[in-house]
């Protein structure tokens, strides 16, 4: 049942700059009539003609340059926007991991952030509760959790929150790259936790430049370029296409 | 071909919805909001305490404070207003306290409303849940400031021996109707100034005035006696929030109730209840690319 459905879909951004986004603007444009150019809010076009259709199972990587739409793709797929053109029909629990950081309060504990972003993320006050001590062991936090997050280094931080998107349970998961400042002992670990997770998962869509990481993921893939869709497929073939070389050979090789 | 998605639920339900075919444009998209945010009422309650706790993080009196500081303004304003009105402490006193106790909570609406979602930028943009989520976080957090502050009305009551009855029930239902307006003016303001930076701004320099024009310190009734002013006193009804804070106020300090005041609430929340909810069925979709 769980199922991304996007056909036709396009994202357009508004761009307010200071002089369009304000009533002044609208007022004094009403009575005075238009002028030239400014009487139109310049649009962004961040997405055009978007068709992809995800079912139970697919692993799909998403590759690109940077600007090149990648993430508001997968924002279009959590459901914080909404296509402006054609439609996307997104079935499931969602859980976006996009930037670790956001909605970490600093001023509470590892332990409230924990319930909150799990919360946020779907799961129940109680869920979480039962999955306190598993988050504790496996971030080592251990009595730190008690302490206020500003007490705590970046990578604390960023074990923090990889230990509780990694016990929940989504439908789809939406992974942005940006895993960031984790020492090498721990990355390994948390590996292991993103590889069950994933396997928990229905879905996954998975962004990165790691092309490592998205062959040990990902069995599909899909090439983003200035907003659209540029080749969908199996994961060997776009990444050859897009890197101009045979990328997972070079993995399997070594 | 039809524009929008059909995400039926919010994204972070516990469940999955099965989609509908309805546009982003959609009474049922708005509603869906609305009950989507309202089933999540653990998270935004735990929120809503948390900015509490918060503000008041690592002070011994913790959240007391808010007491304290309205008891402090409510007296400091009871006695000043008082000796200029040459009016009774014993019964202006609690006139105030208690007219300051309501003011309180629709200026919190009003103010942190319109900047309800600019506020949450980083929440909107990375996680998504129901827009309504942030409403009912605010609006529970002004309740929650509310109840603080009632313990001056309390502490003035016992103090002044202000008469009561049973009349003094009647703030409950009141207070639901000043609940579910906050929400409303959140949800309108909220979208209106997200997309309009300019509306801050003005909503706070109206909202001063509005403490003004408001019978909080002073007493419409003593306005209406002195013949020179009646005709123009006459203009505070047309001030929404004067008839909020009486509908509150008369039970509270034993006064006789006036039923026009309800009855002005009563269609103030019909006509901004509907607003609210055109505005969101229209706008909705649109906050995410505006923030």
């Amino acid at each position: 049942m769980v199922s991304i459905d996007i056909d036709g879909a396009g994202v357009d951004f508004p761009i307010f700059d200071a002089k369009t986004r304000s009533l002044k603007k609208a007022v004094l444009g009403r009575a005075g009539g238009k002028i030239g150019t400014d009487s139109k809010v310049p649009i962004i076009e961040a997405l055009r003609d978007i068709n992809i259709s995800l079912r139970k199972g697919d692993r799909v990587a998403l590759v690109g340059h940077n600007g090149a739409g990648k993430t508001t793709l997968l924002r279009l797929m959590s459901g914080i926007y909404e296509p402006t053109r054609g439609r996307a029909q997104v079935v499931g629990k969602v859980a976006p991991i996009f930037d670790l950081a956001v909605g970490m309060d600093p001023e509470i504990s590892g332990l409230e952030n924990i319930l909150i972003r799990g919360l946020f993320l779907g799961m129940t006050r109680k869920q979480m509760e039962s999955r306190v001590d598993d988050i504790a062991e496996f971030t080592e936090l251990g009595d730190y959790l008690s302490m206020p997050l500003r007490t705590y280094s970046t990578g604390m931080r960023v074990r923090l929150a990889l230990g509780v998107v990694t016990s929940i349970d989504p439908e789809i998961l939406l992974l942005d790259e940006g895993i960031g400042a984790v020492d090498a002992e721990f990355l390994a670990k948390a590996r292991t936790r993103l590889f069950e997770l994933v396997e928990r998962s229905g879905i996954l869509v998975f962004a990165s430049h790691s092309d490592e990481f998205l062959a040990d993921l990902c069995d599909t893939a899909i090439w983003m370029d200035h907003g659209t869709v540029r080749e969908q497929g199996p994961l060997r073939e776009v990444l050859h296409h897009y890197k101009g070389r045979d990328v997972l050979a070079e993995i399997e090789a070594r | 071909m039809t524009t929008g998605d059909d995400r039926a639920d919010g994204g972070t339900s516990a469940r999955p919805v099965i989609a509908d075919a309805a546009g982003p444009r959609s009474w049922r998209r708005a509603f869906n909001d609305l009950g989507q945010g309202w089933t999540q009422r653990p998270l935004w309650g735990y929120l809503g305490w948390q900015d509490i706790k918060q503000r008041y993080r690592r002070s011994v009196l913790g959240p007391l404070w808010i007491s304290i500081s309205m008891a402090v303004i409510a007296t400091a304003m009871g006695v000043l207003y008082g000796a200029l009105f040459d009016e009774k402490i014993s019964t202006f006193l609690p006139y105030v306290a208690t007219g300051m106790l309501i003011w309180k909570f629709v200026e919190g609406c009003i103010l942190e409303g319109s900047e309800v979602f600019i506020a949450n930028e980083g929440l909107i943009k990375f996680l998504p849940a129901p827009l309504s989520l942030h409403v009912y976080r605010l609006v529970w957090r002004q309740t929650l400031f509310f109840v603080h502050n009632l313990v001056v009305w309390v502490a003035v009551v016992i103090i002044f021996q202000t008469p009561l009855n049973w009349s003094v029930l009647l703030a409950i239902p009141a207070f639901m109707l000043l609940v579910i307006n906050g929400a409303w003016i959140t949800v309108l303001a909220g979208i209106i100034a997200t997309r309009f930076r300019d509306i801050p701004p003005i909503i706070a320099s109206v909202t001063q005035l509005l403490f003004f024009m408001t019978p909080i310190v002073w007493q419409y009734e003593t306005l209406l006696r002195n013949a020179a002013f009646a005709e123009r006193a006459r203009i505070v009804e047309l001030n929404p929030v004067m008839h909020f804070v009486e509908i509150i106020r008369q039970p509270l300090i034993g006064h006789e109730i006036v039923w026009r005041h309800w009855v002005v609430v009563g269609a103030i929340t019909i006509v901004g209840v509907a607003a609210a909810l055109v505005c969101l069925r229209n706008y909705r979709a649109r906050v995410a690319y505006w923030v």
